[in-house]
């Protein structure tokens, strides 16, 4: 029972990291029908711009974790934020009323720019980088389960922001603009929203959350690569497909259930670290097989 | 109209892509310059120079650079010009196979160092093989290269006669890695292997001896190359009691598996083959690495001291980076071509078949002392050189702690 116990702390600490991924996923979705594919690489921008302003902060302030946490953690965003616009201005509007498949491409494209790119020009990141350990060392042990403050610190940010990004997208003007943009964009247009400034602050927002992920997760594990977004990437959209994309409630769910399904099937399945990404894709294809839409989603009627 | 002109722009930008990430790098740096042979031979190198195994694979490009830039100044080719042709692998098994094709098609090329990976050698020796071209590994440890896929039943069948390696294999590394951790009053170890060619070998090479010298291994596990979270294997591990954590693979996941394990509460040392032998290891894994353990095939490069006019010559070339693991092997592979070179080029005016044919038998018959010891092949292509080093974390650094020719 700890054992089990002890492997659910695992999944839930893991489960938020996709979760916060998959937001971006599924807000993006959910208003243009695109599958940003280059998302994942925005996740690990934001580890990349955290480290890059640690390594240029004063040695008195790199120890502090109180201080160094959130400038790094903004650095992520800033990073992450810039390119996630740039894309968005430059590879999709173009495209928005082009054929599906094209941005679709495009997204592809664009995520192998920003791996080779940061491969190339990030000094050092041809090889794996040591992250530094920007959340506090430790931790407690409750009834014979070991939980680091590390894996507390990224649960309970994950758990605020997706709790206050559910607030505003129900509760804000914006928010309202952002739902009637995603229903039908021409009515929304007819109703004096500008649409392009909607979809331009679901990717930024989509890109913040990845990168307050990226700088959190590179911390806790203690590494980053150029190339960490795209299993991140993978692991995160079928998060968001699990709970039926293009909803909130439904991506943070999914994050949770992977990540858990992925640490109880090294638990209890034979030979199950080897094979935990055939189980977490095992129980996609399932519930696509008995709810095509995901968990939470609901049936929507194909726009022409 | 106005989207099928940005598709139409769109298309070069995709292919512009594809060239970067697809292709590799097709630099060629031309080593061998400052001699006076008429005739030009290429001497290859698959090895990965970027990537997250670059700082080993780096050091060997360097050390046959020198290798070679030291023939061409001593002409030791009589009337030729050795050429180096330096390639890419990124440690990719695919990579590999179009880096061999790529190596293979040129006409005055005999020989090939390379590669890093056992799995990128498998994708390569066939290419090479096929034209006579002569392959030397200095790093690439899995039995199976030279002795066939069912080597561990006894049936022992060499592949491919012009693929030698001289590095130890796995079938030796691993149960070295068992004898001493024996040796150090450990009697239960959980093995953790990323499933590659390597990685998944050594750790059935040490499992077998660990059983058979009474050792109990508490929990069998596999990871997939690439993964960053190892929280659900270590929490599994954890429970068992290991004293030990051997693991088969390399850095980039050791590193980060060491560091998660010390930070989960697991403080046990983690040990590995040579693939976790680099000072990255210790930069990924943190202060808490203390401790812990790698075996490596041969003596200490700085210890030996057959080997201080290499590390003293490496030092003088001005090189970026350091030789690493493999750099006095990459030297000795570099140099055991070019003593074939030297015995069957001089009066030939071209590379034909006959002529590589001629190379793939001297080499074959190599009797040279190199900056790593003794070198010659037996009759499946492995060194005759059986000598070991296990190193131990202190201090931030890879201290040698026991040297030894392995006897089963």
């Amino acid at each position: 029972m700890t054992q089990f116990l002890q492997q659910l702390t695992n999944g839930v600490v893991l489960g938020a990291t996709y979760g916060l991924i998959a937001l971006g996923y599924t807000m993006v979705y959910g208003i243009i029908q695109l599958i940003n594919f280059a998302h994942g690489d925005i996740f690990m921008l934001g580890a990349f711009g955290g480290l890059a302003l640690y390594n240029v902060l004063p040695h008195g302030m790199q120890d502090q974790v109180l201080i160094a946490l959130p400038l790094c953690t903004l650095a992520g965003i800033a990073l992450s934020v810039a390119v996630a616009v740039v894309m968005e201005r430059v590879a999709y509007r173009p495209l928005r009323n082009a054929p599906r498949l094209a941005p679709l491409i495009t997204a592809i494209g664009v995520s192998a720019m920003i791996e080779e790119g940061t491969r190339l020009w990030y000094p050092g990141a041809k090889a794996p980088l040591t992250f530094p350990p920007l959340l506090p060392s430790g931790g407690f042990t409750v009834g014979g389960v070991r939980i680091s403050y590390a894996s507390l610190v990224v649960v309970i940010v994950a758990v605020v922001l997706m709790i206050a990004l559910q607030a505003f997208v129900l509760r804000s003007r914006t928010g309202r603009a952002m739902r009637a943009t995603a229903q039908d964009p021409d009515t929304a247009k007819l109703m004096g929203i500008n649409t392009d400034r909607v979809i331009v602050i679901t990717f930024i927002l989509g890109a913040a959350l990845a990168a307050v992920a990226g700088v959190l997760n590179g911390a806790r594990l203690g590494t980053v690569q150029f190339n960490d977004g795209f299993v991140a990437g993978l692991k995160a959209f079928t998060a968001a497909v699990l709970g039926g994309i293009g909803n909130i409630t439904g991506c943070v769910a999914g994050g949770f259930i992977l990540g858990i399904v992925e640490v109880m099937a090294v638990q209890y399945l034979p030979n199950g670290s080897g094979y935990k990404d055939l189980w977490a894709f095992v129980v996609l294809i399932l519930v696509l097989v008995f709810r095509p839409t995901g968990l939470f989603g609901e049936e929507v009627t194909v726009r022409a | 109209m106005r989207n099928r002109y940005v598709v139409r722009a769109a298309i070069p930008a995709i292919i512009g892509v594809i060239a970067v990430t697809g292709c590799g790098s097709n630099k060629s740096s031309g080593g061998g310059s400052g001699s006076s042979g008429s005739h030009t031979v290429v001497i290859g190198l698959s090895a990965p120079l970027t990537g997250p195994l670059s700082a080993l694979g780096l050091g060997m490009k360097n050390s046959v650079d020198l290798a070679v830039k030291q023939a061409n100044q001593a002409n030791k080719v009589k009337g030729w010009t050795i050429k180096f042709d330096p390639q890419d692998d990124q440690g990719d098994a695919n990579v590999g196979g179009q880096v061999a094709a790529r190596l293979a098609s040129e006409s005055n090329l005999v020989g090939v160092v390379g590669t890093l990976n056992s799995s990128v050698a498998q994708q390569e020796q066939k290419a090479y093989n096929d034209q006579n071209i002569v392959m030397i590994s200095p790093a690439n440890t899995n039995p199976m290269l030279t002795q066939g896929p069912n080597f561990a039943t006894g049936n022992k069948v060499r592949p491919y006669k012009s693929y030698f390696r001289v590095a130890t294999t796995d079938a030796i590394q691993g149960p070295f890695a068992a004898q001493y951790l024996k040796s150090q009053g450990i009697t239960k170890v959980a093995t953790v292997n990323d499933q590659k060619t390597y990685g998944a070998g050594l750790v059935q090479q040490f499992e077998k001896q660990w059983k058979s010298q009474g050792g109990t291994i508490t929990s069998h596990q596999t990871i997939n190359p690439g993964d960053k979270d190892f929280s659900g294997v270590i929490s599994k591990i954890k429970p068992t009691g290991a004293q030990a954590l051997y693991y088969g693979g390399e850095y980039p996941e050791a590193g980060p598996l060491s560091k998660q394990m010390k930070a989960a509460g697991l403080n046990i040392p983690l040990m590995g083959g040579d693939g976790i032998y680099d000072p990255t290891y210790i930069k990924l894994a943190g202060p808490k690495s203390e401790g812990d353990l790698a075996t490596s095939v041969g003596a200490p490069t700085d210890q030996l001291s057959s080997a201080q006019a290499f590390v003293s010559a490496y030092k003088a070339a001005g090189y970026k980076e350091d030789f690493s693991a493999y750099g006095a092997y990459s030297y000795d592979a570099a140099n055991v071509i070019i003593d074939a070179l030297a015995k069957v080029l001089p009066g030939k005016s071209s590379i034909d078949s006959s002529v590589r044919q001629a190379i793939v038998a001297a080499v074959q018959q190599t009797d040279m002392n190199g900056v790593t010891g003794h070198v010659s092949f037996d009759q499946y292509g492995d060194t005759t050189n059986k000598v070991l080093t296990v190193y131990k974390v202190k201090g931030g650094a890879w201290v040698p702690v026991k040297t030894d020719t392995f006897n089963s």
